[in-house]
């Protein structure tokens, strides 16, 4: 019996010593395999994740103090009363209860619970409430299976799947305000470093904002499982410099670009049925169900993230969706080599 | 002093002489037609282990595809079909059926009846139950209608309008699955009514409801939260089959319907499902606690009123689940104040039992390595949840592996350590022999270390971003170690449940006599023989006190004389 009790505390202790060395060691083992694309909430970057991020530092001290109090009660219990002998049995003294230690044990989460729901009645008020200052820019984010929509309705802008807003420096906000819907089913809006997650609705708009005040290129994915490519719906927000964003916005407002020399891929793009899903700006393809490639080059992922933006990789997307994304929407044409590569050629022009 | 009869266990008709296979059919068409609580409870947790067996086997295949990132061992479409099936199997199949499988067998004999107060409905409700898992699992077939592969239900255990409109899941699989939810609902009603029936109507003379052992008292309310909670699913798979065969537009929102409405109904079910599934568990760890501290439990009044208190509050939390939807800051509010109020009554539990082990003589046998664990995991996962009721943490939190791994805390770290420790606490007394405490203890370690190494490491995967139900991640993020230590901890859990298995079934066989009450414990069940008599007992006994046992052993000491 002796044996056995104490291992009962050496699991206790290992499972404490445990909690705080994972905390530290995940930590490590995930920067040293990436360096600064971790969408970790620990490492905030906008008011409404700082805020959360304070929440949980005060809760996690509440928390961790409760634990230590009613686990350290526990393993104390448990070696102080375990039984030392396998052999006669004298019957402990029988205790059945005690009114003012159970009022005790009452009273006191009562006034935890108390502190606890104040604090943070305070924290949802002020990221859910916060009032839209005047120069806040409005961005539409629209889930699509499975993809983002962005469309900036004050700058006549269109794209997918990488979204850019302006940094927000603490001297002069400039937040950025989301509104969220959906095409067809349920999605969530999630980039940790930025904000807490929101979904997106169809039939009901959600409203999230963001001040991002470093910046840099934020990582996010959907949250809210939406179908079998959930996994690859991934979200990029770069946060640019005043002068980034602004030449950003300047390239984004101008039609596609128009190049003769790839005039074929333009005539397959538009006879094989590509235009009836995709638009172009400036061209006769008007589609509303993919993604908008006006400015295709100027993003650096396709197919929502699932890969990098290259020729290789854009012209195998286009051969066959369901090689990077079984289950993307967008069918394979079965264009043949001469016409994937005119086509290629031309998507390569929309910069 | 009592005047309780004494364990009787003489069977009274003659065992009937039987030969070869006419034996075996009469003892398959026994167990078919059975009405008796004992052996339908049984038939319960066969069952469930089964299936536990089944939908680990599922989360083993999940565990394989994310141990490396960008993994291509199960297709997109496969990963998500196994998340299904592992959380709708664990649910409705495994954590359901076995806990009303402990409801079955021991409720009658710890009232001092000799059956359920409605044995025709409780064969009824098991068959029910029993079919609708085998509808569930026939989708795996005729998911796809009579062409195309095999195709199981994919749309997330919580299946979320409007991804189960036709548009999006086409084909039969979604059918499958709210069809075999209809159905085992029902089973799982039956089984409800009948043990508040039982509880309300079958008690021996003595026992009134104050002096009911805890287990019985925690059954009565879980069948009480089981009526109000299992109702308002069943109607949602309706209105959600409606829908998608009638035209209907409750969730179809191209037509105005809405998709809230169905998440609404999800967890208006969904969160007193967690505790119509905890609550059996700490109907177990109230029985298991105090007869392995040698102690009367501390505060039983406290105990009865805080189940109670937990299960109406429980009825007014689900929108905890909801705090990404776009409520407004007021609702918000105000279901983060009635989901950190659950933690008081909690709380008062946690408090009563580790007074209840306080001033006793701990024996560490197998059942009680399981309920000390259950113990340590219980707090975290209460501490964990109180987190995720700070709904500005949740914003964060919610739908990420953080999630993962406080539910899996409750359901695993809770419920299925407290289901073990009632499997090996019971096992006696339904089969007449001891499970090894050797290949217990062995069970019992393992499974605690596969449990942390999975399950604490995951709080940290949802701190660094991880949402759940994705079938693969990008290698970038920084999620590839801590995906490879929860796989590993998997499979040491699994081990760990290979072990149980033999265990259970070599013990049948080659188990020690254990005789009607091997662990010199308190209420009604112990005091007749193992396996009981079908009659259950001879003559209808009567009790003083909440631990008639107790009070035979210790005629000088008697609780009857303290208990207020």
């Amino acid at each position: 019996m002796r044996r056995v009790s104490t291992m009962t505390g050496w699991r206790v202790l290992s499972a404490l010593a445990g909690l705080s060395l994972f905390a530290g060691l995940s930590g490590i083992a995930a920067a040293a395999e990436t360096a600064g694309s971790i969408p970790d909430m620990m490492v905030p970057s906008a008011t409404p994740a700082h805020q959360i991020f304070s929440l949980t530092l005060f809760v996690l001290l509440i928390t961790g103090s409760i634990f230590v109090v009613v686990a350290g009660l526990l393993t104390v219990a448990i070696f102080r009363f375990r039984s030392r002998n396998s052999g006669t049995i004298v019957e402990p003294p029988q205790i059945y209860g005690s009114t003012q230690v159970e009022l005790a044990w009452t009273v006191v989460p009562i006034l935890i619970v108390a502190v606890l729901f104040l604090t943070t009645a305070r924290i949802i008020f002020a990221i859910q409430d916060a009032p839209k200052p005047k120069n806040a820019l409005d961005v539409t984010v629209v889930g699509h299976q499975f993809w983002w929509e962005f469309r900036y309705p004050s700058l006549g802008i269109v794209t997918a799947n990488e979204l850019h807003v302006p940094v927000s420096p603490m001297d002069r906000p400039q937040p950025t305000f989301l509104k969220l819907l959906s095409a067809d089913v349920i999605h969530s809006f999630w980039v940790p470093q930025l904000a807490g997650k929101t979904d997106l609705i169809p039939n009901h708009a959600n409203t999230m904002w963001i001040d991002p005040h470093t910046p840099g290129l934020y990582l996010g994915q959907c949250a809210q499982f939406c179908g079998s490519q959930h996994a690859m719906m991934l979200l990029r927000v770069y946060v640019d410099t005043p002068s980034e964003y602004a030449a950003w916005v300047k390239n984004q407002q101008k039609i596609g670009v128009q190049d003769p020399a790839v005039a074929a891929g333009r005539r397959v793009f538009e006879t094989e049925a590509c235009m009836n899903c995709h638009r172009v700006a400036g061209t006769a393809a008007t589609g509303a169900f993919g993604p908008d490639l006006t400015h295709l080059m100027s993003r650096s992922t396709i197919a929502s993230g699932a890969t990098t933006n290259t020729p290789e990789h854009l012209r195998e997307w286009i051969k066959d969706p369901s090689h990077y994304k079984d289950g993307a929407l967008m069918p394979s044409m079965q264009l043949n080599d001469e016409q994937l590569n005119q086509v290629t050629a031309y998507l390569e022009t929309l910069k | 002093m009592s005047d309780l009869p004494m364990p009787s266990s003489q069977t009274l008709e003659p065992e009937p002489a039987q030969h070869g296979s006419t034996a075996l059919l009469e003892w398959l068409q026994g167990w078919l037609v059975t009405v008796d609580h004992k052996r339908l409870g049984i038939l319960y947790i066969l069952y469930s282990i089964f299936f536990l067996l089944v939908a680990g086997a599922e989360a083993m295949l999940i565990r394989i595809q994310l141990a490396v990132p960008n993994n291509h061992f199960l297709t997109a479409q496969v990963y998500n079909r196994y998340f299904t099936m592992h959380g709708t199997t664990m649910v409705f199949l495994v954590g359901m059926p076995i806990l009303f499988g402990f409801g079955n067998y021991i409720v009658p004999l710890q009232i001092g009846a000799r059956d359920m107060a409605f044995p025709r409905l409780n064969a009824l409700s098991f068959w029910l139950t029993a079919f609708g898992g085998l509808l569930l699992y026939y989708s795996f077939l005729g998911g796809s209608g009579l062409y195309g592969v095999g195709n199981a239900p994919d749309v997330g255990w919580f299946a979320y309008a409007p991804l189960t409109a036709r548009t999006f899941s086409p084909g039969n699989a979604t059918d499958y699955w709210a069809l075999a939810l209809i159905v085992s609902g029902f089973g799982t009603l039956g089984a409800a009514v009948n043990i508040i029936a039982t509880t309300f109507s079958m008690r021996c003379r003595g026992m009134t409801l104050m002096r009911m052992p805890l287990f019985t008292w925690l059954y009565l309310v879980v069948s009480g939260l089981t009526l109000v909670t299992i109702t308002p699913l069943t109607a949602a798979q309706f209105m959600l089959l409606i829908d998608r065969y009638l035209g209907g537009h409750f969730f179809d929102t191209q037509a105005g319907g809405s998709a809230l409405v169905w998440v609404h109904f999800f967890w208006i079910f969904g969160h007193p499902e967690v505790y119509v599934l905890v609550l059996p568990a700490f109907a177990i760890a109230n029985e298991i606690i105090p007869v392995f501290s040698r102690k009367a439990i501390f505060g039983y009044p406290a105990m009865v009123a805080a189940s109670v208190g937990i299960m109406f509050v429980s009825l007014g939390v689900w929108a905890h689940h909801m705090f990404t939807v776009g409520m407004t800051s007021v609702t918000n509010a105000f279901f983060v104040l009635s989901t950190m109020l659950v933690g008081i009554p909690t709380g008062i539990k946690i408090f009563n039992w580790i007074a209840t082990i306080w001033g006793g003589r701990v024996r560490f046998q197998v059942p009680m390595l399981f309920c000390l664990a259950f113990l340590y995991q219980f707090l975290i996962a209460g501490l964990t949840g109180i987190m995720l009721s700070v709904a500005p943490l949740d914003w964060q939190l919610h739908n990420s592996y953080f999630v993962i791994a406080h539910f899996h805390y409750v359901l695993v770290g809770a419920i299925v350590f407290c289901i073990f420790a009632g499997l090996y606490y019971w096992y006696p007394k339904a089969t007449g022999r001891m499970m090894s405490e050797r290949l217990g203890k062995w069970h019992f370690w393992l499974f605690v270390i596969g449990f942390h190494i999975t399950f604490d490491t995951m709080h940290f995967l949802g701190i660094l971003g991880m949402p759940r139900s994705i079938y693969t991640y990008q290698p970038d993020r920084g999620w590839n170690t801590l995906n490879m230590v929860i796989s590993l901890g998997g499979f040491i859990q699994a081990i760990a449940v290979l072990i149980f298995a033999y265990n259970f079934i070599v013990s049948y066989f080659r188990g020690d006599e254990a005789g009607d009450d091997p662990w010199d414990a308190w209420t009604l069940e112990w005091t007749t023989s193992s396996p009981p008599p079908v009659y259950n007992f001879a003559e209808e006994p009567e009790v003083r006190s909440r631990r008639p046992l107790w009070d035979l052993k210790h005629p000088h000491d008697t609780d009857w004389e303290y208990e207020g």
